[in-house]
């Protein structure tokens, strides 16, 4: 189920926050089976500063800030990436690609096994 | 799946940047890989980061890292990447994933 949530998602900017506290903001390029990632356009977030992720200033502020700073390893020449399913922590989603009454009836359906 | 997921068939025989679930850094050029993402690198190298002094380059040669151990794969822009200044670049190493 989760597996055809994120394909609807295909196209739109989420960030992926990996079991080793990297955060990684991109265009969401496709999905498989294992919930394999692939983001296009990459960036890395500054972890420490997630607290301010409210607005949206804030983040596009502080993306351009982590830009040069703290995680180079992805930074710069990597643009497009590919992030194992099993290494993804959370992924945060667009307000706009969620709808809460579909996830609700879709898990209601999923647990009754139907 | 036979089509649409994000295998990495797009990337065999570039330059890839491999992050390792104990935080390692390897670029090389992807030759092969399988659905657990097993993959084949050769031609790689470790890059080691520190905050001490730039960034140090171990070569390796040829790799074939477990899928369990991945966590990310980069595809490399080579233009870019020549031009990074590695010896000025300092970071603190990336922590382990911690499942």
């Amino acid at each position: 189920m989760f597996f055809s949530y994120f394909k609807e998602l295909v196209g739109k900017e989420v960030t992926v926050e990996l079991k080793n506290d990297l955060a990684i903001r991109g265009t969401l390029h496709s999905v498989d089976q294992y919930l394999n990632i692939k983001l296009e356009n990459t960036r890395v977030v500054d972890q420490d500063k997630y607290p301010h992720m409210q607005s949206i200033n804030e983040l596009l502020m502080l993306i351009k800030q982590s830009k040069t700073l703290d995680f180079p390893h992805l930074q710069l020449s990597v643009r497009n990436c590919f992030i194992r399913g099993s290494v993804v922590r959370y992924v945060l989603l667009p307000q706009d690609g969620v709808d809460i009454d579909i996830l609700h009836d879709a898990t209601r359906r999923e647990a009754r096994g139907g | 799946m036979a089509s649409g997921g994000p295998a990495l068939e797009s990337l065999v025989d570039q330059v890839i940047s491999v992050i390792t679930n104990d935080g390692r850094n390897i670029v090389g050029t992807l030759r092969g890989f399988d659905q657990a993402t097993n993959i084949i690198l050769d031609e790689s190298h470790e890059r080691v980061y520190s905050t001490k002094e730039g960034v140090q380059q171990l070569v390796l040669g040829l790799y074939i890292i477990r899928g369990d151990n991945i966590s990310v794969v980069g595809e490399v822009d080579e233009d870019l990447d020549a031009r990074l200044d590695l010896s000025k670049l300092r970071a603190h190493p990336l922590k382990p994933v911690i499942h």
